[in-house]
């Protein structure tokens, strides 16, 4: 028998205002595609991010990958860059709005370099009615 | 096809410790894992199974059924015990697998195949913590 992949899944949480809106639009059409999420003072969320990596479970630690290193990853590259900012300020939503499907493709992008194990989806709570994942496909 | 996911809860003792290793390897790859005096988590068990519905009873097994299965085969072996000292398949040596959330998703999921009538295993996953969790769905 071979050696088994399994999944681990390691969730975050960071908060952070953003406002959606598009140069593309009109200021009217702005306020009609976002709605109250287009108030020019933007608002925040309490968001939760989930991140998933799978691979083989290594027989010396019984793991997919070392979560201190994980730990150490998601804090430098994701809660130091994301937590209490204003998405909307970052270089990474300058091209894109900072829609929460935007967020999720970024988050996914920045742990495809973790060496650990391989991403498998990335998937972020707006708040607790409202999810949205990625798992790299286009 | 349906999915069905049934959970289960149990608390249970353990430690990370590879025999192979010494003692600051073992410090340096577990942290305070390595604690031989052991600690202990509230693990939350999710089994999902896959099948076709019965056209008679409209189900694709029968929940209390499949409880009974997860109590028997999981809960009575795990809950409010030590799983390094007192499970089999984590035991101490050769053929013990260090009891971490990947491997504890891995041991349910060899202890419910075959025993659940009418339905498919299709994902054990396991939560440590609400915020950290294994998934294994049987491959190899």
């Amino acid at each position: 028998m071979g050696v088994p992949t399994a999944y681990l899944s390691r969730r975050y949480r960071l908060s952070a205002s953003h406002r959606l809106h598009s140069d593309e639009y009109s200021a009217e059409r702005n306020r009609e595609v976002y709605g109250k999420c287009n108030n020019p003072h933007g608002h925040g969320h309490n968001y939760v991010v989930e991140v998933t990596l799978g691979g083989p479970v290594d027989a010396s630690t019984g793991m997919v990958c070392d979560l201190a290193e994980l730990d150490g990853f998601a804090r430098t590259n994701l809660l130091a860059r994301f937590d209490h900012m204003n998405l909307n300020t970052l270089e990474e939503f300058r091209e894109v709005v900072s829609t929460t499907e935007n967020f999720t493709i970024e988050v996914y992008r920045i742990f495809e370099r973790f060496a650990g194990a391989k991403v498998q989806r990335v998937r972020i709570e707006e708040t607790g009615n409202n999810s949205f994942e990625y798992s790299g496909y286009r | 096809m349906i999915l069905l996911t049934r959970k289960a809860e149990f608390s249970s003792a353990h430690y990370y410790w590879n025999d192979a290793w010494s003692n600051e390897e073992n410090e340096r790859v577990f942290g305070k894992c390595a604690n031989r005096n052991g600690h202990g988590h509230n693990y939350t068990l999710e089994v999902t199974v896959e099948g076709e519905v019965d056209p008679v009873s409209g189900f694709v097994v029968d929940l209390k059924e499949l409880k009974d299965i997860l109590e028997r085969e999981v809960v009575s072996v795990y809950d409010h015990r030590h799983l390094n000292l007192e499970v089999p398949e984590f035991a101490a040596g050769p053929f013990g697998k260090i009891p971490t959330t990947e491997n504890i998703a891995i041991a349910i999921w060899e202890r419910l195949q075959g025993k659940i009538p009418n339905a498919r295993l299709h994902r054990v996953r396991v939560y440590e913590m609400p915020d950290l969790f294994a998934d294994y769905y049987g491959e190899r």
